[in-house]
């Protein structure tokens, strides 16, 4: 047996990968958020002993097998709640949850929206590939209306969850959407996403090629994406379109997408990125129009809101230093013993 | 006024009244009182589950039974020698268990003509007026005005002094067997210390119906009972659910692990939450979860995380729990899960207790997914049975099944408690270097079976764990049919291997061998010693032994059981150890069950027996 094995802060993108030979379909999404993950966290300068990968069950949830850190593939929908007994019983540990559509929206639901109000510091990822992969291709709790998969056969009847509009509904305080396609705008993310101090949300849009392939074509594809997708930047105007000629500004709190090349509307006029602008982020959330729709909105990506609460491990550690400052460490014997005891003599 | 005395060897009480009358805390005050003064006890609280059904009903009467005595008292008792009614309908909804020379003390203004007719008593029929209770000793007294009358000049209201009456009713019966009142008034000095015109109220109301005792010629006969004769030691009083929380501290202390309390809020388990959300200066960390798999979630995660992972809830939680103790089977990681057990199926009999999810623990898992399970006898037995859950859980990598039930869990009996001294050591320590060659196995056993246990932090032990099937030593996923096979096997094994290290099996009362012995877990324990000691008092030869490990049995079970003629089983379910034991050793135990949410009386029980002779 050799010795205890030293702590190291720096490793490569490499050394994060395990020997576990990865099995998602090729041509899959996740790929390149795993890969987007191997490359960023290096820069963050935590031992990989002290990095915990949690997922629950579907086809994202097979991440942290890949990922040379700790790790659990827990079950369905319930990463969140594992994430917050080690996060709560371990602070110092950077805590990911690796979730999908179906495992964080739909069987999940009730944790995610929890975790997220508890605000414990912890990054949770949500790859929607709005579809459930790995049972073989059912409509989602993401799926747009009227989708045509194996389990609804005449179209699916179900409204869709808008999951940051959810995110920001249980208080989250970080909220933002990336894609699988964009690899600079995801590693931005997963930075931002990891140096928030609460619970980061983090949605990005997955092409699962398999049973819904070119999901987020519009939004991804180089012929569309400029004229589709809207990318959010602090103190930045809201300006999209293939020659960033539309932008979007405020008449109350009515959103307008207006023409810049009409000499009528300048980059001044628009609605400018706040994301500490809970009201704002409220709105920004519910571009959410489907594109197929006349006079739709482009959907946003970036980061929505971000707002400062404290964090649940912390209130929690306080009560208990609180506890110790107030009463003094326990005695397991003056616990037993109780107030009123006595005495029976031999 | 001279009042005579008589000495008894032990009285059964019964505080009814109507679900907001304050019965339990008078039953609680009188059981702290007659603990001090050196009696054994033994109670038995017995309420609706709502919590303000509605006034003057049967479906709202609370009742709080009290067993104390100068000999051992090993249960609440059958018959009830002394009824407190406070309304019709708790007179109603008890006189069943009151003994033909009982003494019922009925509050006049209770039965009212709206009181009456609550009760379902037909009009005019008044049962302490028309003489149908002629063959009990009836003391009406009108505890209402009464407590009203002392309190008039108190400038409380109405609504305020009527809550008071409890302390009546308490004082008065504090003279009837000779107990001081400075307990009581210590707690309502403590309780009501921001409330000083409440405080002085109940103090008053507990004085006079003291005095009230002693200057009425309605009732002369005071009562003694003396101190019991036990063991030399130092006693407290204690409730299950508070001993169960207390182990699970101590628990925490002896291993050097930090306790992670998972949990949602279910009857009647809650109190071990709210007990141990008291005592965060042990760094003990509860946590309220969203829901019931949540809490048990949670508690894995801490659990991984290095600290102790705890989660309890009652048979419809536990039922949600499933797949997470399934997972906590595979993970192999050290959790406990306490039930709390209550009657069913589905909501069921919330506040009532019955014995009747051992076959969910057994088998309530999708797959092979063996559990040990440890149980409790009596509300004090908590406190080490559940250590030993404990214990068992860290020294084999395991999730554990501690098993009480809500007659332990309210009930309360004195406890010669031990010193944090006496207590072993829970022995474990984390994975800290490879333990094969150049890398770490998270699966390689040791010789109990159990796997390593490394946390996130340690330096490269970096490892994954999940659900799906894993390779033997490695860990990684493997659907590999001989290797799934393999670790079924070894999975059973390492919990059957517990045999090993747990004590054996002792018969608790009557000979090693024999014509009949009686077979018991959980909360029959103390019943159905008393039972089998009257039994053997009329010469049966009956022997009694009492399980407190579940799964895996002790090794030397089957010699035990294959010493007697015959095995009775008596259980507050359908059946369902005398199954398991049947089928594990052959033996044609005879099962005797009663489903009621009631505990068996110590008569039944001792009818089953000679009805084996």
């Amino acid at each position: 047996m050799s010795q205890t094995i030293e702590s190291k802060k720096e490793y490569t993108s490499k050394e994060l990968s395990t020997d576990q030979e990865v099995r998602w379909c090729p041509g899959c999404g996740d790929y390149s958020i795993l890969k987007q993950v191997q490359t960023i966290v290096p820069e963050f300068g935590i031992p990989r002993e002290n990095l915990v990968f949690i997922s629950g069950i579907g086809c994202s949830s097979r991440f942290p097998y890949y990922m040379e850190t700790y790790g659990m593939h827990s079950i369905h929908g319930r990463a969140t709640t594992f994430a917050t007994g080690l996060k709560s019983s371990r602070p110092e540990l950077s805590v990911w949850i690796v979730s999908g559509d179906g495992d964080s929206m739909s069987i999940g639901g009730n944790h995610f929206i929890h975790l997220l109000r508890r605000n414990l510091d912890v990054n949770l990822l949500l790859f929607n590939n709005q579809i459930y992969g790995l049972t073989k291709g059912q409509y989602s709790p993401t799926s747009e209306t009227g989708k045509v998969t194996k389990s609804t056969p005449m179209g699916s009847i179900d409204h869709p969850f808008n999951p940051s509009a959810l995110a920001l509904g249980a208080d989250a305080t970080f909220v933002a959407r990336s894609m699988d396609r964009d690899p600079k705008h995801m590693q931005e993310l997963l930075r931002r996403s990891y140096h928030h101090k609460g619970a980061s949300f983090l949605e990005i849009y997955q092409n699962c090629n398999v049973f819904n392939d070119g999901a987020f074509f519009i939004y991804t594809d180089k012929e569309t994406k400029k004229a589709e997708a809207l990318f959010v930047e602090n103190n930045k105007p809201l300006v999209f379109g293939a020659n960033d000629e539309k932008g979007i500004l405020l008449d109350g709190f009515k959103p307008v997408v207006v023409n810049l090349t009409e000499g009528k509307y300048t980059a001044d006029d628009l609605w400018i990125h706040d994301e500490r602008d809970r009201v704002k982020a409220g709105i920004l959330s519910r571009f959410f129009d489907d594109p197929k729709m006349e006079n739709h909105f482009p959907r946003p990506f970036g980061v929505f809101y971000v707002s400062d609460r404290s964090c649940y491990e912390d209130e929690l550690n306080k009560q208990i230093s609180k506890a110790i400052e107030l009463k003094g460490k326990g005695n397991l014997n003056a616990l037993i013993r109780g107030k009123e005891v006595w005495e029976i003599a031999g | 006024m001279s009042n005579s005395t008589k000495q008894l060897e032990k009285v059964v009480i019964k505080f009814a009244g109507d679900s907001g009358d304050g019965m339990q805390l008078t039953g609680t005050q009188f059981t702290q009182t007659a603990a001090l003064f050196g009696n054994d006890i033994s109670t038995f609280p017995d309420f609706p589950a709502e919590i303000r059904a509605p006034q003057g009903t049967l479906a709202g009467v609370s009742g709080f039974q009290l067993h104390f005595g100068s000999v051992n008292i090993y249960s609440p008792g059958d018959a009830c020698d002394v009824l407190v009614a406070m309304n019709a309908a708790a007179l109603k909804a008890n006189l069943r268990s009151l003994s033909e020379t009982g003494i019922i003390i009925a509050n006049v203004s209770g039965f009212d003509a709206k009181n009456l007719r609550l009760a379902g008593y037909a009009d005019g029929d008044n049962p302490i007026e028309n003489g149908s209770l002629s063959k009990y000793q009836l003391i009406t007294m009108d505890v209402t005005k009464m407590t009203r009358n002392a309190l008039n000049e108190s400038g409380l209201g109405t609504k305020e002094i009527d809550r008071a009456k409890n302390m009546f009713v308490l004082g008065f019966l504090y003279w009837m067997y000779q107990r001081p009142l400075e307990n009581t008034v210590r707690f309502i000095e403590e309780k009501f210390t921001k409330k000083p015109d409440i405080r002085d109220a109940n103090l008053k109301v507990l004085k006079a119906g003291y005095y009230y005792g002693d200057t009425t010629e309605t009732f002369t006969t005071r009562f003694q009972v003396n101190p019991a004769t036990m063991k030399p030691g130092v006693y407290r009083n204690i409730m299950g659910n508070q001993a169960t929380a207390m182990g699970l501290i101590a628990a925490g202390e002896l291993s050097g692990l930090s306790i992670y309390y998972g949990t949602y809020p279910i009857t009647p388990a809650s109190d071990i939450l709210h007990e141990l959300s008291k005592h965060k200066n042990f760094g003990v960390k509860t946590y309220q979860a969203e829901d019931e798999i949540a809490a048990i979630c949670a508690s894995i995660g801490a659990s991984f995380g290095g600290s102790f992972g705890v989660t309890a809830s009652s048979g419809p939680g536990i039922a949600l729990k499933g797949e997470a103790m399934g997972l906590a089977v595979m993970l192999e990681l050290p959790l406990l899960v306490i039930n709390v057990q209550r009657g069913g199926p589905s909501t069921g009999l919330p506040t009532k207790t019955e014995q009747s999810d051992l076959m969910q623990a057994y088998y309530g898992r999708n797959g092979e997914a063996p559990m040990p399970i440890v149980s409790a006898s009596s509300p004090s037995d908590c406190f080490e049975s559940v250590i030993e859950a404990c214990r068992l859980a860290i020294e084999f990598m395991t999730p554990v099944i501690f098993l009480s039930d809500g007659y332990i869990a309210n009930g309360a009996e004195p406890w010669k408690f031990p010193d944090a001294s006496s207590l072993n050591p829970i022995r474990f320590s984390f994975a800290k270097e490879y333990n094969g060659e150049n890398t770490y196995l998270p699966y390689k056993r040791n010789e109990k079976l159990a796997r390593p246990w490394a946390i996130p932090g340690t330096p490269g032990l970096e490892h994954r764990i999940g659900g799906l099937e894993k390779q033997d030593e490695t860990g990684n996923v493997s659907y590999d049919p001989e290797n799934h096979e393999k670790m079924v096997n070894l999975r059973e094994a390492k919990i059957e291997g517990i045999a090993k290290h747990i004590p054996k099996q002792k018969v608790d009362t009557g000979n090693e061998k024999g014509k009949l012995l009686v077979l018991t877990w959980g909360s029959s324990y103390g019943i159905t010693k008393s039972a089998v000691l009257k039994a053997r008092a009329e010469g049966l030869d009956v022997s009694h032994t009492h399980l407190r490990y579940l799964k895996p049995f002790p090794e030397n079970l089957g010699e035990i059981l294959y010493s007697f003629e015959k095995v009775l089983m008596p259980e507050m379910n359908r059946g369902q150890l005398v199954r398991i034991i049947r089928d594990k050793y052959m033996v044609p135990a005879i099962a005797y069950n009663k489903v009621q949410g009631m505990p068996f009386s110590v008569s039944e029980v001792l009818e089953k027996i000679k009805e084996q002779f």
